[in-house]
């Protein structure tokens, strides 16, 4: 049923953990629907220096986690915030069409870190003044 | 380790099953010898497994593709059959989705489906079904043991409380058939499922009992064949199969029961016991002696599937991303589990060929998975993965 990209990435996800001082932190899903994921971003210069994940979910679910760190590492905000989902699954060779909805949320979760540093640092800015 | 899906079919049963293939192929509704063989064979599986469940007669059993149309039957065919009687239906809510989803069809036809509750252990609540059991009431349809969980229903005494009102008790004995032995007569069953490869036998065949005198509206219509009750040649070949493997079923099931209850509940034990936040579904020991049902808190269960998958152990999980419906098992809810404790579900289930070094081996490898898991998650609290 899955990809063997899908079964890689489930075996050894790549940047499995947690940063104790990320710069942006995002969680999508819920428990009751079997999906929860949260991104933890460390950011210079405008750019992913560090991502990290932690899910509950399904096989596809930590599949997607472990991809989304890969594509992510090293852009610029403004190019992870154009990381689709379809960019995920077709990454990962394409992710049975149940799953597609329920269980692909790892670019909302990335782009809900990136959004939580952005009101962090107008937070700061605004702190300054 | 996950008999419940699918058994394969006995040595014995398939030797039994040749010769109807490949010599004695007649039609039982033939006229000529070969014919008639069929019909003999036809005639004596039907005793057979009328002798399983102590039926009284072999006419009472109807021979149909298998446990989903059995269950299709007796229920559209009772209530449409004794619909002047009343439009009500009870059933629990932790039967299989033949029994769920042919009541709710029936809802469409002018009746109305009760899905009564169960406790913490999947045992039908008997005041809800004396409360719900009235003059209106047809047919009550109740699991004799559910296949996820494994929990045994009372199925005396709830068939004492049916039958003090005029009213017919089906009872869906799929997964219980060939494990613990049943008695139409002393447990008072009026219609009765049983599958054949739930018991080692082929695919595609299942019987309907059927008390001596109760009608039923058939389902499919056609050529009349067992007597009007399930139109279409007779699957002969499969029926023999599924005579045998009940032949073997009623000789092995004592000794095979007990084997399997010492080897469940060294399983049960060994997947709970050394790991924290581990909780059995079901109840302790009033379960089918295959069933292992378990649940681990802060991870989802299919990728605990797919973890033992790599490591060549098949098992089901009760988890919504599983299976094709985006909802956790409506049984394992049913038990008042969070849908979260639900998607934590997995279920095994034993088999003849299953041994104590299977199962160790499972053992084994269960707390690296869980713990490998736990520590992906959110949902760990922290001294647990310390």
């Amino acid at each position: 049923m899955y990809t063997q990209k899908v079964m890689e990435h489930f075996k050894n996800p790549h940047n499995m953990g947690e940063i104790p001082d990320a710069d942006g932190v995002g969680t999508v899903g819920n428990p009751v629907c079997g999906d929860l994921m949260t991104i933890y971003i460390k950011v210079k210069d405008n750019h992913l220096v560090d991502i990290k994940f932690k899910t509950y979910g399904c096989g596809s679910a930590i599949a997607t986690s472990s991809m989304i760190t890969d594509l992510a590492m090293g852009k610029t905000l403004e190019e992870a915030m154009k990381i689709t989902r379809g960019n995920v699954a077709d990454a990962l060779e394409g992710l049975p069409p149940v799953k597609m909805h329920c269980s692909n949320l790892a670019a909302d979760a990335l782009h809900a870190a990136i959004e939580d540093y952005y009101k962090k640092q107008k937070a700061k800015q605004e702190a300054k003044q | 380790m996950d008999h419940a899906a699918g058994k394969p079919v006995d040595p014995r049963v398939i030797d039994a099953m040749l010769p109807y293939m490949r010599t004695n192929y007649g039609n039982p509704s033939s006229l000529h010898t070969c014919g008639q063989e069929a019909r003999k064979a036809l005639e004596e599986a039907r005793t057979k497994i009328a002798k399983l469940i102590n039926a009284e007669k072999k006419e009472t059993i109807v021979f149909t593709s298998g446990a989903t149309e059995s269950n299709n039957l007796a229920i559209k065919g009772v209530a449409n059959r004794y619909k002047d009687r009343g439009n009500r239906i009870l059933t629990s809510s932790v039967e299989h989705m033949s029994v769920v989803n042919s009541c709710k069809y029936m809802t469409t036809r002018g009746f109305e489906a009760i899905f009564l509750p169960v406790d913490q252990y999947g045992f039908l609540s008997l005041d809800a079904l004396e409360k719900e059991l009235t003059d209106k009431t047809v047919l009550v349809t109740i699991v004799y043991a559910n296949g996820e969980i494994g929990t045994i229903e009372p199925i005396r005494e709830i068939s004492k409380i049916v039958h003090r009102k005029s009213v017919f008790l089906h009872v869906d004995a799929t997964a219980a058939c060939g494990q613990v032995p049943i008695d139409v007569k002393d447990e008072g069953i009026d219609l009765l499922t049983i599958s054949s490869n739930d018991m080692y036998g082929p695919r595609g065949v299942g019987a309907l009992y059927m008390k001596e005198g109760i009608r039923l509206e058939p389902q499919l219509h056609g050529g009349g064949q067992e007597r009007g009750l399930r139109s279409g040649t007779e699957n002969v070949v499969g029926i023999v199969g599924f005579a045998k493997a009940t032949e073997i079923a009623k000789q092995e099931t004592e000794a095979s029961g007990k084997r399997l209850i010492k080897l469940r509940d060294h399983f049960i034990e060994g997947l709970t016991k050394p790991i924290p936040y581990a909780f059995v579904n079901g109840h302790p020991t009033r379960r089918l002696p295959d069933n292992v049902s378990v649940r681990y808190s802060f991870i989802e269960g299919e990728s605990m599937l797919l973890s033992l998958d790599l490591e060549g152990v098949s098992v089901s999980s009760g988890s919504a991303c599983a299976a094709k419906t985006l909802e956790p098992s409506h049984v394992l809810l049913a038990l008042g589990l969070k849908h979260e404790e639900a998607h934590g579900s997995l279920m095994f289930t034993l088999g003849r060929q299953s041994t104590v070094e299977d199962v160790n081996y499972v053992i084994g490898l269960m707390p690296g998975i869980v713990k490998r898991l736990r520590a992906m998650s959110p949902l760990t609290p922290k001294e647990l993965n310390g």
